[in-house]
């Protein structure tokens, strides 16, 4: 039960983008379209799994002063790994997503796992809480990607919905800002009800 | 006459903030009042042009030794040690200005636009000069941002908002505004 807790609390109650406020740079960059989100938080799910339990690992032979360096190197390792297989077997998602996987390294999500969760915790509650934070990071992604490309393209996942339609701004980066403003006021909205459901 | 393209290019054409999506978490964080963003601007400035130095140099040793894959991995390590660095001689040298910067130099290390900058450098092949108007334009741009921002939400805070809408999703939905405003840059100049 407590492992199925581990899981699941990065969907909902420990959102990393609409709750915790967390890599705000790739969330806003790369969802032009469902796919470039999904595929950007594979990614980042990889890395954030792997790094958690590599972390987890060696947690207790690493000197604290220096624990900082230590877990930085062990990102870095991985999203050069990511970085190449993707440049290897998907060409196409690899250029649209560009610099923003070797920028998966600064992402603060991995590195406050690690610090906060991998550092302290068994490797398989680790991995469980990086595949579980991870997957909720792709959930966002792919939620904003899709509105962003239905309402500008047409599309989702590539596939025609309408045309003739299209507010193509929600592609450019004013509409990145403004569809995570109003989802981020939405779920701000769906919050505060709760509470006060619960008041009650 | 190009570096001057170069550093306009990425102080308003590419804004690395409204346009390119770098430094949006400290962009978020720091900008409630006018003189933290001031202060995180010209931090981040200084430790952007300083790094694209080290990071061109670090480059070149990594191109003649053909181990180009490494270049995140020793980006990040030499900047993660350069801010430490920067940190331990601005407070033993000058406590007046670590003062002013110090609590923003943590911070800085986690900022994406020093990597990306670095990594950008890297990409398009730039000159040594090159790369320093480049990370000079990244972070005036930067600071621009941050103070048009900073200015706009310490009014904000005088008004009455829906209750869902304060604090991070009006801030979003003012950068989208601020966006559209960058957007008419678009054009402007060709490199």
């Amino acid at each position: 039960m407590s492992r199925m807790k581990e899981f699941t609390k990065g969907f909902f109650k420990e959102n990393a983008t609409y709750v915790q406020v967390l890599g705000m740079c790739p969330t806003l960059a790369v969802t032009t379209s469902a796919i470039n989100g999904f595929g950007m938080g594979l990614a980042a799910t990889a890395v954030l799994t792997l790094s958690n339990i590599v972390i987890s690992s060696i947690r207790k032979g690493v000197p604290a002063k220096i624990r900082i360096p230590i877990f930085i190197t062990v990102i870095a390792t991985f999203v050069t790994i990511v970085d190449l297989l993707m440049h290897a077997f998907t060409y196409s998602l690899w250029k649209a997503l560009g610099i923003f996987i070797p920028l998966i390294v600064v992402n603060c999500i991995i590195m406050g796992r690690a610090e906060a969760y991998a550092s302290k915790n068994d490797v398989l509650n680790s991995m469980l809480d990086g595949l579980g934070v991870g997957l909720g990071f792709t959930a966002s992604l792919v939620l904003l990607g899709s509105i962003r490309e239905i309402l500008g393209n047409g599309t989702i996942f590539g596939v025609r919905l309408w045309s003739g339609f299209n507010v193509f701004a929600m592609i450019l980066p004013p509409g990145a800002y403004m569809t995570l403003g109003l989802l981020a006021a939405l779920f701000t909205a769906i919050g505060l009800k709760r509470k006060r459901g619960e008041q009650k | 006459m190009r570096v001057f393209l170069i550093l306009f290019s990425a102080l308003l054409i590419n804004n690395y903030v409204f346009i390119r999506f770098l430094g949006i978490c400290p962009f978020l964080g720091v900008s409630k009042k006018l003189d933290t963003a001031v202060g995180m601007g010209f931090a981040a400035t200084f430790v952007l042009v300083m790094s694209s130095v080290i990071t061109w140099f670090v480059n070149l040793l990594l191109v003649a030794a053909g181990l180009e894959f490494l270049r995140t991995v020793s980006f990040i390590l030499v900047i993660a040690t350069f801010v430490q660095f920067v940190e331990f001689v601005i407070k033993k040298n000058s406590p007046a200005l670590y003062e002013a910067l110090g609590i923003y130099l943590p911070l800085i290390t986690t900022n994406c636009i020093i990597l990306g900058v670095a990594i950008l450098n890297a990409q398009a092949k730039y000159s040594l000069l090159e790369a320093i108007f480049h990370a000079l334009g990244a972070g005036l741009g930067f600071l621009l941002a941050l103070v048009i921002f900073a200015g706009i939400r310490e009014r904000l805070e005088l008004y009455e908002l829906p209750k869902s809408f304060e604090g991070l999703p009006i801030a979003l939905i003012l950068a989208s505004i601020i966006s559209m405003a960058f957007m008419g840059f678009q054009g402007l100049i060709k490199l």
